[in-house]
């Protein structure tokens, strides 16, 4: 039998995600993707502003959108920390679309715009996890 | 006059009436939302938890603890204050306690030669120090009854950049802890430096974590990003606290003036009901008198006369009163 990872995905509203997986595909700031399974070696790490994968028994995944958060991997047991994750099925994809053609219209009058980089790097990222579930 | 005292008091007790359908509306929407702030409180704590224990793990982890937003000034000249209120009084004690405490740390401070710097969280402190010309640095409102973590991002980056540009030593942050429903107590507590890590990285230690933990991409990185979100969720949660306390607050307050409402009510209505009664009597004596006075003069034909007002007046007293309160 597998041993399985308990995995928990906190942001400061709620608890979106409590239960076990048997892989956890995150992305960090720097390296790029990594996969946790069970027995990894204590891990802390910064996320990027990209999606949680997390992947259960059975080929069954929950995917999250992640801003700004950590993960921290010990004892078979995996912890990601963000200001907002929202689980795939939470998204709202109208208004996504909207705040990415918002950002985009700010990028095109002043391409340096840091807060319309980062709302079309969220908006992105939204569509893009919502895609997958 | 009797019957101007009885529609005195039929007027109050209207008024009050109509303040205690109010106070009773504002309690049991306060109800309502304290049991929405509490469970929002219960929600961020999984949060809080979990950031202290990875930095806990981080300094047991044998990285090097070591941030600006840690470091201890050696002199402290200026105090940074987080005074946390509602935006909104009729809440009973709630902020004026809060106020209260603030007041005294940063006269204490000040006594003793130090400069300060005050961040309003909420209307009803920055009011407070406006009016008594408290040079406010920092005033946001708004949000006291349902604050979200980007208001508390915010305060957070505001003060921790005072911290970091050394335009204040140190910072206190005020507010009222939610105990439980029954009990909400202000506290003190230190916000920045952050005296807790060190405590952390003692207690992470003397637990048997696994010290070879990997760094991605190192762990002064992993620090510099993770303590501001500590700070902020700090804030947050103290921000939730806040707002439970206040609507718990309120509805204490709110529930005491409705039952003094109706207390009022009980009272005035003895009153009026006796002032009714004496009118009335009144007017039956002045009845009988004159009665009295007519039977002198011819005894055969005024007794039944009078006897028939006599019946009048007890039979209707009612109707008289509506005369005379009219």
């Amino acid at each position: 039998m597998a041993v399985e990872l308990d995995v928990e995905v906190v942001s400061p509203e709620e608890v979106s995600y409590s239960g076990t997986a048997e892989m956890v595909i995150v992305r960090t700031v720097e390296s790029g993707d990594i996969a946790f399974q069970a027995g990894h070696v204590p891990f802390l790490g910064v996320l990027a502003t990209w999606s949680v994968d997390v992947l259960r028994l059975g080929d069954e995944r929950d995917s999250f959108a992640v801003h700004r958060g950590f993960v921290e991997v010990s004892h078979n047991k995996v912890t990601i920390l963000s200001d907002v994750s929202e689980a795939a099925s939470e998204i709202d994809v109208p208004r996504a679309e909207q705040a990415r053609d918002r950002a985009s219209d700010a990028l095109k009058d002043d391409a340096s715009d840091a807060e319309a980089l980062a709302a079309l790097e969220r908006a992105d990222l939204r569509l893009r996890v919502a895609a997958l579930a | 006059m009797p019957g101007g005292k009885e529609r005195e008091l039929r007027r109050r007790i209207n008024s009050i009436g109509s303040t205690k359908k109010i106070t009773r509306a504002m309690e049991l929407i306060a109800a309502t939302r304290v049991v929405k702030a509490m469970q929002r409180a219960n929600a961020a704590r999984p949060y809080a938890r979990l950031i202290t224990g990875v930095i806990e793990d981080l300094a047991a982890g044998g990285a090097e603890v070591d941030h600006p937003l840690l470091r201890q000034r050696s002199q402290v000249r200026t105090v940074g204050f987080i005074v946390i209120t509602g935006d909104r009084g009729l809440a009973g004690a709630y902020n004026s306690s809060v106020i209260r405490a603030a007041e005294r740390q940063l006269m204490g401070h000040v006594s003793e030669g130090k400069g300060y710097s005050l961040c309003c969280v909420g209307r009803k402190s920055a009011s407070y120090f406006r009016f008594r010309n408290y040079r406010i640095a920092n005033a946001v409102d708004g949000f006291s009854d349902n604050p979200s973590y980007d208001d508390a991002r915010h305060i957070a980056e505001t003060v921790s950049e005072w911290f970091l540009s050394e335009a204040v030593d140190q910072v206190e942050l005020i507010y009222t802890e939610f105990v439980s429903m029954g009990t909400q107590r202000v506290v003190v507590r230190r916000f920045l430096p952050l005296v807790d890590t060190e405590m952390m990285a003692k207690q992470g230690s003397g637990t048997d974590r696994s010290a070879s933990f990997e760094f991605e991409p190192t762990p002064q990185a992993v620090l510099e990003a993770l303590l501001p979100r500590y700070t902020e969720a700090r804030l947050y949660g103290a921000l939730l606290d806040a707002a439970a306390s206040e609507h718990a607050s309120r509805q204490r307050a709110m529930k005491a003036a409705t039952d003094n409402a109706q207390e009022l009510i009980t009272k005035l209505s003895r009153a009026m009901n006796q002032a009714r009664q004496d009118a009335i009597t009144t007017e039956i004596m002045e009845i009988v008198g004159g009665a009295e006075a007519l039977g002198g003069n011819s005894h055969s034909d005024a007794e039944p006369a009078s006897a028939t007002m006599l019946a009048d007046a007890e039979a209707a007293p009612e109707q008289k009163h509506s005369l005379t309160a009219r």
